[in-house]
């Protein structure tokens, strides 16, 4: 994994390719025809709105980008950086890696989601990152439910070298937990990371099986998870404020990691989501291979929402 | 989290005082909130922007009625538009074809295709008694097929054996030949996904199609997707071509918006719901329903379904009189606590209802259950007669025989008179009713300023086909109450209250909070 590889920032633009491709693109054309007029921030509050930042965000910066500027003739290029740096101001606060706090022994991280986000892949992808830190990783089969996510997670385990704490599937995810938690320590594991089951933001009971996890947890040790990480699917539309707000009322979540913004998706909702919530965003997943888990950067991020190369 | 769209037009529109016809400028604020409330449920921009034009041709210059607020009539205009759009009935799956009739799914990776195409089997074997045949074409993901046969065993439906190395149009004619030689009516094909709309799986399922030649080719998508979804759906008409569109986990409290922007571009109907893990969890689609979700009103329509089912209309008829009156008695209450305990008890109601979350904690704060219901009843049930008409009689000793009949205690008791005598208080100033703070809860209760009069009703009526209850909060105060007063024209209103505080005064068995 010490390979030459694309630079980030090229990585990041041609993930994201969708999102500039057409924002950026539609940006210059209605810029380059015209002043900048109370239509064109219209206009370019729509683009925004498009690209799923919802309606609050798109507005602010829509009139952010209009301000001192009315009736000025701009280049596409102009807007484009003025676009990237409103949308940076936004982000930069969120921009905080996932730090392995080395008091904790295990660190145990809490990986959560709705059903098919990615989390999964995500541990996967997480845990060679950490091994190749040269920290001890442990996994634990969380979730319990999905037939396959053991067996997948196993695969993953082997293939870096982590040890995978697992179960039969529909066995209790909690004391799951528990054991992994137990088995860690016992071996000096540095980090502990948990998969859990997907489940829908508004299913009562699978929120409290979760709520449980946490608090068999906290039996091993008062302090875990020391960080819970919520996994979201960047072709979710508005509907991930919800899940941002519901998981973070009953696992506490700590941090965000952005999956499938290679797909067809635009993840301009990461905006929103960073000017309601502040909460750190890690990592951002752009494909399916072991290093397509790219540390969020929120000014290459923004200029990639914005078009701007 | 949300406002419903509902109260905001009303909070808007009803700051005019004067009535008559809607003109331009009302439309126009209200178009602003309509927008609004159909971007934050995920419809996409474009079909926004279509339909806010066709609403404001719509709205403008109609009449409102004089029981209905201008708020109310908007609502309801936008609703029946958002139905128009998605399709005003409901388009089942179509056999109709010689057999094997091949059903080909198609969606990205991750939209539920797998699951989906198994729950259609097991819709189509059990509920229409076809014999199915279903094959997996994905021959990108590894346990792709594999997971397709185990859902198979589970469904009770046969998977076409898997042979390595074919091309999925192989697999294609393979499962066609085996469909017709043995005999199916239909065959399912489920196709492999990709993780982003690429050049090769279009190509893959275009040609699937061009060979197998499906008489239903249905996309599956995930119904909180955002933006994205127009593109997505239109690629895939245009590339491929689709008859319907299969929407997944509507479970989850998204708004749905992506089912309009789907219908919109593609002009295909939404055929089918999956609402649930499970493998029955397969619905049939029902636009008024999403069009309640979209605009963030819960599903007040199947509230107000089962309120008409449950409730004698004539009884509540003579409580509504009754309370108009002033003659609220404790057989009317129970006669409302019943109703409630027949439209599924408290957790029944809430489950229908918008903001129910905060609700639900609210009220096990307040210890409120369905026992509590039950126990109302039982208290009123161990009353003589003479004792439910005047509860004024209920002294000590009294209390205490009831109490010990019942198996409560005399503080219950109490409680429940006290609900009762703050209901009757505000059922008589109501019956005085003008508009005011109290407004609102006539409206709730069927009574007071809103209640609009037969004739309103039939005016009201021949303006709008169709009827306006459902799925209108806060209206039905203005549009039920002919035919279900009292308790059901009071449920369906708490959709549109705020519920900050407290719950409402109005809902019986919930009394005020200690």
């Amino acid at each position: 994994m010490t390979e030459p590889k694309p630079s980030l920032w090229q990585r990041l633009t041609g993930g994201l390719k969708r999102t500039s491709s057409a924002l950026g693109g539609a940006v210059a054309d209605l810029v380059s025809k015209r002043k900048l007029d109370g239509a064109t921030i219209e206009e370019l509050e729509e683009l925004l709105i498009r690209a799923d930042l919802g309606v609050d965000v798109a507005a602010r910066i829509a009139a952010a980008v209009g301000q001192g500027r009315y009736d000025k003739t701009v280049s596409g290029d102009e807007v484009k950086a003025i676009l990237a740096a409103e949308v940076g101001k936004i982000l930069a606060p969120v921009q905080k890696p996932l730090a392995i706090d080395g008091t904790h022994k295990p660190f145990v991280i809490l990986v959560v989601g709705v059903n098919g986000s990615g989390k999964t892949t995500t541990i996967g992808k997480l845990a060679a990152k950490l091994t190749n830190e040269k920290y001890k990783v442990m996994l634990a089969a969380g979730d319990t439910f999905r037939a396959a996510a053991i067996a997948q997670l196993k695969i993953w385990g082997g293939r870096i070298g982590a040890k995978v704490i697992a179960r039969e599937q529909g066995s209790d995810a909690a004391s799951l937990a528990y054991e992994a938690m137990e088995a860690a320590r016992a071996e000096g594991a540095d980090v502990l990371l948990i998969d859990t089951a997907g489940r829908l933001q508004n299913k009562t009971g699978l929120m409290s099986e979760l709520d449980k996890i946490v608090r068999v947890m906290k039996k091993v040790d008062a302090t875990a998870p020391h960080a819970v990480v919520l996994v979201l699917d960047a072709t979710v539309g508005q509907n991930a404020l919800s899940q941002v707000a519901e998981f973070q009322k009953v696992a506490g979540v700590t941090g965000l990691v952005m999956t499938k913004l290679d797909g067809t998706a635009r993840g301009g909702i990461l905006v929103a989501i960073a000017a309601k919530y502040n909460l750190p965003v890690h990592y951002i997943g752009l494909g399916e291979g072991v290093d397509d888990l790219e540390a969020f950067d929120a000014d290459g991020f923004a200029k990639a929402v914005a078009g701007l190369e | 989290m949300f406002d419903s769209l509902s109260e905001k037009l009303t909070g808007i529109l009803d700051r005019l005082t004067r009535r008559g016809a809607l003109s331009a400028a009302d439309v126009d604020a209200a178009a602003r909130e309509v927008r609004r409330a159909l971007l934050e449920g995920d419809v996409a921009l474009e079909v926004v922007n279509a339909f806010i034009v066709k609403l404001k041709e719509r709205a403008v210059g109609v009449e409102v009625i004089k029981s209905v607020t201008p708020g109310q009539m908007v609502v309801k205009i936008v609703h029946d538009e958002l139905i128009e759009t998605l399709g005003a009935s409901a388009q089942p799956i179509d056999l109709n074809a010689p057999a094997p009739v091949v059903i080909m799914m198609v969606g990205l990776q991750g939209s539920g295709k797998t699951t989906t195409t198994a729950k259609l089997a097991l819709r189509l074997s059990k509920q229409m008694k076809r014999k199915v045949l279903m094959a997996s074409l994905d021959t990108r993901r590894p346990a792709a097929m594999e997971q397709l046969a185990v859902l198979g065993t589970q469904v009770e439906v046969q998977t076409l054996p898997v042979v390595a190395g074919q091309t999925p149009v192989q697999i294609a004619a393979r499962a066609v030949t085996a469909g017709k030689l043995g005999g199916y009516d239909v065959v399912l094909l489920d196709t492999a996904g990709r993780i982003t709309l690429d050049e090769e799986m279009m190509l893959e399922a275009a040609e699937v199609r061009r060979n197998a030649n499906p008489h239903e080719v249905l996309l599956v998508a995930d119904a909180l997707t955002g933006q994205d979804a127009v593109n997505l759906a239109r690629s895939f008409n245009e590339r491929v071509g689709l008859s319907g569109i299969v929407l997944t986990r509507v479970d989850g409290d998204g708004r749905g918006g992506a089912a309009l922007s789907m219908r919109a571009v593609t002009g295909k109907p939404i055929k089918l719901i999956g609402t649930g893990e499970k493998m029955d969890a397969l619905e049939d689609f029902d636009p008024s329903r999403i069009a309640g979700r979209i605009l963030g009103m819960g599903d007040i329509v199947s509230l107000v379904e089962k309120a008409a089912q449950t409730i004698d209309a004539e009884k509540a008829a003579r409580t509504a009189e009754r309370m108009r009156k002033g003659q609220f008695d404790l057989n009317d209450l129970r006669d409302q606590l019943d109703g409630m305990m027949k439209m599924g008890g408290i957790g029944g109601l809430m489950g229908m209802m918008p903001g129910v979350a905060k609700m639900k904690t609210q009220m096990a704060n307040a210890n409120l259950n369905d026992n509590t219901l039950k126990r109302q009843v039982a208290i009123i049930n161990s009353m003589t007669k003479k004792e439910r008409r005047n509860p004024d009689l209920l002294k000590a000793s009294r209390k205490k025989r009831i109490a010990a009949g019942s198996g409560t205690k005399v503080e219950e008791i109490n409680k429940l008179l006290k609900m009762h005598w703050s209901m009757a208080d505000m059922m008589k100033a109501m019956g005085s009713g003008k508009r005011g703070p109290m407004a609102g809860l006539g409206n709730m209760l069927g009574l007071g300023g809103g209640m609009p009069s037969a004739e309103d009703m039939a005016k009201l009526a021949e303006k709008m086909p169709g009827g306006l209850p459902p799925g209108m909060p806060g209206a039905p105060g203005g549009g039920l109450p002919a035919k279900f007063p009292g308790l059901s024209g009071g449920m369906p209103g708490l959709g549109g209250m705020k519920l900050p505080g407290g719950v409402p005064p109005g809902l019986p068995g919930l009394g005020k909070k200690k």
